[in-house]
């Protein structure tokens, strides 16, 4: 067939499909208009792979070229697992994922954790310690906002709801930027990701051995407690996403590199959604709950416990039945 | 070994059992999108922080929010709620699809945005830089993790119109790249100089049997013929 007689023949049903496309591709489609449009997708694709064996002109060629690369983004896509269910995600998915990861979870929580701890002991024990870890002017700033002889009861002072707000916004920005950064820097074969778990755990730490060693032990602690169940949690977790990026490039088994890397991507970005609702909560608690001071010490110790258990609980038991709501 | 000619199309196999080429962009279009991008953000933070700075404290938490959410967010919103364009690649004619040409989503977006911060490494996109200038399809890593390529968005082709001849037919078979070569002269005959038109057309003229100075003539006339009664 000649290639104008071929052209003239289809001319029309190329444009109907160009419209349809538009619409698509504008959102402004009604499910009537494009019952037909894998039909007419298919058709198109024919006509093309016609066109080129029949070795007509590139001019006729290109268009249905572009027009079926369009049809093709509108007809094949991926499924996003994120969006697909987050009450079944939040309920089930997140703890299971965190269990079916449970190794790089350990390395990550040892990693920090345990500088954490560490280096909070040494620090009660050795107090001059502090001020290799952080400089003299902010270990001031930190004793002025936990001083319980000051009016400013810390960042736990008096305070109206507007600054709660304030902390709020405040405190996603920042906590969630650093659970990004861990997590990001794991593709630097991991080591990104131990230095930013050791050392927010040497920060952390350092700062709440020197704060009870020099006796502002309550204010800190009954401050912290309550949102460090899903912060603290949530950087080792998110540590732990950065690990696993890593360990793909060191150790991809029987994939390539590359292939390896994005399943561990795919993997790893959704343990990032449950940190970030995790950071979320924490920011929630740390602006409207840590801060107020009408509540007694003994209260938010016992808040805070319940909050610890309640994260290890959720993470080691949800999602275990079968028969988990997905 | 034969060379390969230079080519950076990216052919995907459709389930139709049709390739379909992609052009991937290089670097340097990309830098001019994030530059664009990069100013976007930074004349939104500016335009909304003054009435924001007038509310006190909630507005400084919104503020923080903000930078929140235009620091992290920006590119992963834009890239999937508008078919793989940010504003600067817009503004460039480029797009971000997956490595099978399909639309991106939330989760390879989300990849490719947050291990931004590693291509930023050490200082102003080195790493990124690196891996997109070795890479064949000139991936940073962000893309190479997320399994996402950048490329040019299509631009609607106009028609050229063939000069007019009286159709031919040669006494010989052509094939198919003989075809699409004489089609490929007559229609783009508008875009070269007349010595330029004649210099290509003399190279035809002793298989065609006719003088240099009508060889032209001649191929248009085969043209018309291939394309058939219009």
């Amino acid at each position: 067939m000649k290639q104008s007689l071929f052209e003239s023949r289809h001319q029309r049903q190329w444009q109907a499909f160009a419209e349809q496309l538009n619409r698509l591709e504008q959102g402004t489609a009604k499910a009537s208009d494009v019952a037909d449009f894998p039909h007419q997708y298919r058709r198109l694709c024919q006509h093309l792979a016609l066109a080129q064996e029949r070795g007509y002109s590139s001019y006729l060629v290109d268009p249905l070229q572009q027009l079926a690369l369009r049809g093709h983004q509108q007809l094949y896509r991926h499924r996003s697992q994120l969006g697909a269910s987050v009450l079944g995600f939040v309920l089930a998915g997140f703890p299971r994922l965190v269990r079916e990861q449970w190794r790089f979870v350990a390395v990550a929580s040892v990693l920090f954790f345990g500088s954490l701890l560490g280096i909070a002991l040494l620090v009660y024990l050795f107090p001059e310690l502090i001020y290799s870890i952080i400089s003299p002017q902010q270990v001031a700033e930190m004793q002025d906002m936990y001083d319980p002889d000051a009016s400013r009861l810390g960042r736990a002072a008096e305070r109206a709801s507007s600054e709660d707000w304030m902390m709020f916004g405040y405190y996603v920005m920042h906590n969630i930027g650093i659970a990004f950064q861990t997590f990001a820097a794991g593709l630097l074969f991991g080591l990104g990701s131990v230095f930013f778990l050791i050392f927010n755990g040497l920060i952390i730490g350092a700062v709440s051995g020197h704060l009870t060693e020099i006796g502002y032990g309550q204010t800190f602690w009954s401050f912290v407690i309550g949102h460090g169940a899903f912060e603290l949690t949530a950087i080792a977790l998110a540590g732990a996403a950065g690990l696993q990026l890593g360990w793909a490039l060191i150790s991809p088994g029987r994939l390539t590199r590359g292939e390896s890397l994005r399943l561990a991507a795919h993997k790893s970005v959704q343990l990032l959604c449950g940190v970030m609702v995790f950071l979320l909560f924490a920011a929630f608690i740390e602006a409207y709950w840590s801060s107020t001071t009408v509540i007694a010490a003994w209260v938010k110790y016992l808040v805070g416990a319940v909050l610890w258990l309640l994260v290890a609980a959720y993470l080691v038991f949800a999602g275990r039945t079968q028969h988990a709501p997905e | 070994m034969p060379s390969t000619p230079l080519d950076t199309r990216y052919q995907i196999e459709t389930p139709e059992g049709i390739d379909l080429p992609l052009r991937p962009a290089g670097l340097v279009p990309r830098v001019l999108a994030f530059a664009f991008d990069l100013l976007a953000r930074g004349v939104i933070m500016g335009v909304l922080m003054v009435p924001l700075a007038l509310l006190g404290n909630v507005g400084l938490g919104l503020g923080a929010l903000l930078l929140f959410l235009v620091s992290w967010w920006y590119m992963v919103l834009f890239e999937v709620l508008n078919q793989g364009c940010s504003p600067g690649k817009q503004v460039m004619g480029l797009r971000v699809v997956q490595d099978d040409g399909t639309p991106v989503g939330w989760s390879a977006s989300l990849i490719r945005n947050l291990l931004r911060f590693v291509d930023m490494l050490p200082f102003g996109y080195f790493l990124g830089a690196i891996s997109c200038l070795q890479h064949p399809h000139f991936k940073r890593l962000g893309d190479l993790a997320a399994g996402t390529l950048v490329v040019y968005r299509e631009r609607p082709l106009p028609r050229p119109q063939i000069p007019q001849a009286a159709a031919l037919r040669l006494p010989f078979a052509l094939d198919l790249n003989e075809q699409r070569a004489i089609l490929g002269f007559a229609e783009r005959q508008g875009e070269l100089s007349a010595e330029r038109v004649h210099e290509l057309a003399a190279i035809l003229a002793p298989s065609l049997q006719v003088s240099p100075a009508r060889a032209a003539q001649q191929l248009n006339g085969v043209a018309r013929g291939l394309l058939g009664p219009t």
